[in-house]
């Protein structure tokens, strides 16, 4: 696999995870702002945009604001519109590589946000738009192309995405309302909320929402599910996985933070939730860079080279 | 489609089946074309601007018997221009017999020096060609240029075809026509066979300036469809004499580089030491004979439009041939005589600089004001060997759809033949290219042309007419509202579909978009580092 054509498809899961968690978010707190007759506007979208790592500061936010900065802004990077673009900018070079399918669905995705299709269709249906194209092109990847490295590396980035989103989700659900609604809250921008019924009932314990989000094995929206999957694909990666202590910096990062994950007692894991979500994000980060050198920048493997020159 | 006396009966069939669909009908099957051409990408770059590429949906036809007359015509000349170019580059037999004077080779700015000494196994160095030809008057075909470098638009004839085959697949089934699916195993059977000597399973690339170039689209087609690697200058390095490939998991060896970059570009230690595209090195590697560039450095001199009056001389020097396909009568302005005619002539010729590309410069003698016709002649006394002349020509049309009817359009045709070292294969049909606006004789998709498909029918059909005079042109009637006037004038001209992969300005922008995207790419947005 070409070190250019990994990166691109690496960053094509990301963006197009991206675009879907977004418009869970965008979708849940919109929702919220109606909903809610008691709710602060603007202190709300606030902690939505904090979350996501805008500062906003002259003005007063409001629904208004959120929908322009999060979804519309194509030259903003924390909108929708923008991973589009950038989605299919990354399938557009690495088109020989990602099945005919994937491009098109990518493709007349981004000519539709062209198009105006996000502003003209009312905001719940531009967002179920967006989760839809997202779930497809997943599904689209999985299907159509074979489970090699560069599918690996879609898979990689789309979870290490979701990590990250869901990490700054569930801050932001203990930020935006009062412990109490928060759970149910999260569990919904996680697209996770039938799920989460279907096992523990209706209840509002924070406690196994929590349980849920973290440490599920079988959700695949989990943050364990998650950790567990971007170390199975960095181990089809590595040619030498089974060599010790070699070429594994992101799979030792990704390692330690499952094994603290699953390790740690739940009382542990809630009592600092924002700090132990924010060691999250910068998991992400680190993996993310520690997969950059390793693959991206086409760093020439000392085994290779003795064997060259 | 008629020949004077009715329809001609090959065209028949359309004709009928088009007639059997309303305009309304017809219309949105166009307009499936285009729909389907955005959501696939089937796009071409304007001006930076990604637009799906215009089809037409009223194919062009071609019988068997004239293309066959068509296909022999180019391999003789692909022929040709082989052996011209491993003489130039080797010992210039062909100067010593005074065939083509010295300088109008050496003079060429596509000659280049450095090229010679590479070895092309086989003797191959024109492993794709795309040979422009025109039908004039007579309905007769006529070479108007010849594109040995990185000839393009071969991915719109494959494209082309799958998206006809949906739109009007009624018409499509009532017709026997020669598929052009085969392309992309024939150019990789033909790049694996010319790779260096005593590698047995050799390793392909496609090379290409990136996705900012115009004919990316078609870089990545081919790539995918031979399913080779698609690689950019900077995944390639080039060490110890050899080429090799950037992967995930280290420097693998490259053989074959089916290189769609141009010379200037292509190795920074030779050419332009400010290209980003190449790979510095490879020239060498090439050299030393551990990769095979393809096509070969320094064919552009085979391009250049003086060389081009040489052909048929070429040809009957070479290969003791008379040349099937004529060019186009041609003035050469270093020649007094020519010159003297020429400039007599001005106003009714067409002018084109010798190694022009997209359309670029060229005069059209009839259309031109006085004022750009004493520019024209300033110019051509000052440099002679940069111009030639031509006649306008009576050219073919073939119906089209404009708007809400069918209108004759100005069309040319663009063969491409694949040489793997034994034999030229001709691609059954080409890249037929219209020119949209009436009356406009520049059929350039740089400059706003569409396509059509192509279509050359099988030969055993018996629909094929014996061979009578050629007819007297294409012009046809589909629909019965048009009665298609036929043979309008046209000034010819022709040049790759995509231009040339970047000029000055281009490469500077290339490689700045391409190094803001990386940046976009890598961003990660939040403030968690």
């Amino acid at each position: 696999m070409l070190s250019r054509i990994a990166e691109a498809l690496f960053w094509i899961g990301r963006y197009v995870e991206r675009a879907e968690c977004t418009a869970r978010i965008l979708d849940t707190y919109l929702q919220l702002l109606i909903e809610d007759p008691v709710i602060d506007e603007e202190a709300t979208c606030r902690s939505v945009m904090a979350a996501m790592g805008i500062a906003y500061g002259e003005g007063t936010p409001d629904a208004g604001t959120l929908l322009q900065t999060l979804l519309l802004d194509r030259t903003a990077a924390p909108s929708i519109a923008y991973a589009i673009e950038t989605a299919r900018e990354n399938a557009r070079r690495s088109r020989e590589v990602v099945s005919t399918e994937v491009w098109e669905a990518i493709n007349s995705t981004y000519n539709a946000v062209l198009a105006g299709q996000l502003q003209q269709r009312r905001p719940a249906d531009a967002f179920r738009f967006v989760r839809e194209r997202a779930s497809m092109i997943s599904a689209l990847a999985d299907s159509t192309q074979s489970h090699d490295d560069g599918w690996q590396f879609i898979v990689l980035g789309r979870s290490i995405e979701r990590i990250d989103m869901t990490a700054r989700l569930i801050t932001m659900g203990n930020y935006v309302s009062g412990p109490n609604g928060a759970w149910a809250l999260t569990l919904r921008s996680c697209g996770a909320a039938h799920a989460f019924t279907r096992v523990y009932r209706v209840t509002e314990s924070p406690r196994a929402a929590a349980e849920f989000l973290l440490l599920d094995r079988l959700f695949p929206r989990s943050i364990s599910h998650l950790l567990e999957q971007a170390g199975h694909c960095l181990e089809e990666l590595d040619p030498r996985s089974r060599r010790v202590g070699f070429g594994g910096d992101a799979a030792r990062v990704i390692g330690q933070a499952h094994a603290r994950l699953s390790y740690l007692s739940l009382t542990d894991l809630v009592t600092d939730l924002p700090r132990e979500m924010e060691e999250l994000q910068r998991v992400c980060a680190d993996a993310t860079e520690a997969i950059a050198k390793r693959y991206f920048e086409g760093v020439v493997a000392p085994e290779w080279l003795t064997e060259a020159l | 489609m008629y020949d004077g006396t009715g329809c001609r009966p090959d065209y028949m069939g359309i004709q009928r089946q088009m007639q059997r669909l309303s305009m309304q009908e017809v219309q949105a099957r166009a307009d499936y074309l285009g729909h389907s051409y955005l959501d696939q990408g089937v796009t071409f770059d304007i001006g930076g601007q990604e637009r799906p590429f215009p089809i037409d949906i009223v194919p062009r036809l071609i019988e068997a018997q004239t293309w066959s007359h068509v296909e022999a015509g180019v391999a003789q000349r692909v022929r040709a221009l082989e052996a011209f170019l491993a003489d130039i580059y080797d010992e210039g037999q062909v100067f010593r017999d005074g065939v083509i004077p010295r300088r109008v080779v050496t003079s060429s700015p596509h000659f280049l020096r450095v090229a010679k000494g590479i070895n092309y196994p086989h003797g191959v160095r024109v492993h794709v060609s795309g040979i422009d030809l025109v039908r004039d008057g007579n309905g007769d075909f006529r070479v108007l240029e010849d594109n040995v470098r990185i000839p393009s638009g071969v991915s719109y004839v494959i494209s082309n075809r799958r998206a006809m085959s949906t739109a009007l697949p009624e018409v499509f089934a009532h017709h026997r026509i020669r598929p052009v699916s085969q392309y992309p195993a024939k150019l990789l059977a033909s790049l694996r066979a010319c790779a260096p000597s005593g590698v047995t399973d050799p390793t392909v690339v496609v090379l290409t300036p990136g996705a900012f170039n115009a004919a990316y689209f078609e870089h990545a087609l081919l790539a995918r469809l031979m399913g080779t690697r698609l690689v950019e200058g900077r995944d390639l390095v080039a060490q110890g004499g050899r080429v090799l490939v950037r992967t995930t998991n280290g420097l693998r060896p490259v053989d074959v580089i089916y290189r769609r970059v141009d010379d200037d570009f292509l190795d920074p230690v030779h050419f332009r030491r400010d290209s980003m595209l190449g790979v510095p090195g490879l020239l060498n590697a090439a050299r030393a004979g551990n990769v095979t560039i393809a096509n070969g450095v320094g064919n552009g001199v085979a391009d250049d439009k003086l060389t081009y009056t040489y052909v048929p001389d070429l040809i009957r020097y070479y290969l003791g041939q008379e040349p099937i396909l004529p060019n186009v009568d041609t003035w050469r302005m270093e020649d007094a005589e020519h010159r003297a005619e020429v400039l007599d002539r001005l106003a009714e010729l067409v002018v084109k600089p010798v190694d022009g590309a997209g359309g670029k410069g060229i005069i059209i003698g009839p259309r031109a004001t006085a004022a750009q016709l004493d520019e024209m002649r300033k110019r051509l006394i000052a440099d002679p060997r940069g111009w030639i002349a031509q006649p306008v020509i009576q050219l073919s049309t073939v119906p089209t759809l404009i708007g809400d009817t069918m209108a004759p359009r100005h069309v040319d045709l663009r063969p491409f033949a694949i040489n793997d070292g034994e034999k030229v294969w001709v691609l059954p049909g080409g890249l037929t290219r219209v020119a949209l606006p009436e009356g406009e004789l520049i059929v350039n998709s740089s400059q706003g042309g569409g396509s059509k498909d192509t279509w050359v029918l099988a030969a055993d059909r018996g629909a094929v007419p014996e061979a009578s005079p050629a007819p007297a042109a294409e012009d046809a009637v589909v629909h019965p509202s048009l009665r298609a006037g036929r043979a309008a004038e046209r000034a010819s001209d022709a040049d790759d579909t995509a231009p040339p992969p970047s000029g000055h300005g281009g490469e500077q922008s290339q490689t700045q978009s391409q190094s803001q995207t990386q940046t976009a790419v890598r961003t990660s947005f939040g403030g968690e580092r």
